[in-house]
């Protein structure tokens, strides 16, 4: 693994490379809207134009960056910004649960890497292109073409952002755009009953714990569709559906 | 805030954001997982999708929105009926939020 990513050409040219920068494409256009809010609001805070770049550039993690800013123009306690930042943040630990298979065999240097780079939409792309945990040699390319694609856009637009953060029409709601993104990625994994069910209690989840602080009722919705989600699979797996049809 | 607080304070977000992405494989010891746990967790990246979709489809200012009248509710119509029509990333944003601003800048909903 450490010598395939010692020959970068070769990842480059890797057909998996292009298939995972092509299927992170369409959706990071959408969320590149979310770039350019995220990057309005740098701008606009009491950090300056300069510390906006530094902060974007170096942190990759939009809402870690956009949590932590009304806390910097208080003058927080700098255990509240972090704490807040760790809140935020704490969804990226379940999905670290589900990478582990993956990459827990890679050399360390490169399960940082994919730490630092793995963002929400690289999750998201990479268990629907891999189901199966367990890891394979198409898996690094792909999450390489994907991650270029994803981490240029968003560092782009919220560059963008934070240049025009006055000029833009942010009261259009342009940001809709990302939801779109989102809601069609959410679509491409919805595909029997079960995953429509689970990811209808993960939507009234999400909404009725919505007053929860640091969005954290994002944590709520992944458990309750987790829940839910185990029960189904054991009192109605899709083996046994057949054959209680069968006998019906 | 002085350029050292600002400093550390990012060097702070970024430890953090590597910890959190890579709490369960930076580690190489085994954690004792139950296998009904890992099998459920392919449920988390869709719940963890609607859990931010939902909120920004029907909700505004942190409450349910209580109109017919709201240009996101026919965006993400749109864009359903696009996605399944189609099953094309870019013209599902394109149609849905081509959708939302037609209505928000001819009607004000």
């Amino acid at each position: 693994m450490s010598e395939s990513a010692a020959a970068a050409p070769a990842l480059w040219r890797h057909p998996e490379f292009r298939r995972g920068a092509r299927e992170m494409a369409g959706v990071a256009l959408g969320i590149s809207a979310w770039g350019v809010v995220a990057g309005v609001a740098m701008a606009n805070s009491s950090l300056g134009t300069a510390w906006a770049i530094v902060m974007s550039l170096v942190v990759f993690s939009g809402t870690g960056q956009i949590a932590s800013l009304p806390l910097l123009g208080t003058g927080a306690p700098l255990w509240v910004v972090w704490a807040t930042v760790l809140c935020v943040n704490l969804r990226f630990v379940i999905f670290s649960l589900q990478w582990r298979p993956y990459w827990v065999h890679l050399p360390l240097r490169w399960r940082l890497t994919v730490a630092y780079f793995s963002a929400d939409l690289n999750y998201f792309t990479f268990v629907r292109r891999f189901p199966r945990a367990e890891p394979a040699p198409e898996q690094w390319p792909y999450f390489w073409g994907g991650m270029v694609v994803n981490w240029g856009s968003w560092q782009l637009s919220s560059l963008i952002g934070i240049a025009l953060a006055r000029q833009l029409p942010m009261h259009w709601g342009l940001s809709f755009a990302g939801t779109t993104a989102l809601l069609a990625l959410t679509y491409t994994m919805v595909s029997d009953r079960n995953t429509w069910l689970a990811a209808a209690v993960a939507a009234c989840a999400a909404v009725a714990a919505f007053a929860m602080p640091l969005r954290l009722n994002i944590l709520v919705a992944i458990a309750a569709a987790v829940a839910v989600g185990v029960v189904l699979d054991h009192t109605m797996p899709k083996s046994t559906r057949k054959a209680v049809k069968g006998t019906a | 805030m002085s350029a050292w607080e600002l400093v550390v304070i990012i060097a702070g977000m970024v430890a953090i954001t590597l910890i959190t992405r890579g709490f369960f494989f930076l580690p190489r010891a085994q954690l004792p997982m139950p296998a009904w746990l890992t099998e459920g967790l392919r449920y988390a990246p869709l719940a963890a999708m609607v859990a931010v979709v939902a909120p920004e489809i029907v909700m505004t200012q942190g409450h349910l929105i209580a109109t017919w009248k709201d240009a996101r509710l026919y965006g993400a119509a749109v864009a359903t009926g696009w996605y399944f029509w189609r099953r094309d990333m870019f013209g599902t944003i394109v149609a849905g939020t081509a959708a939302m601003l037609s209505l928000r800048l001819t009607l004000g909903w």
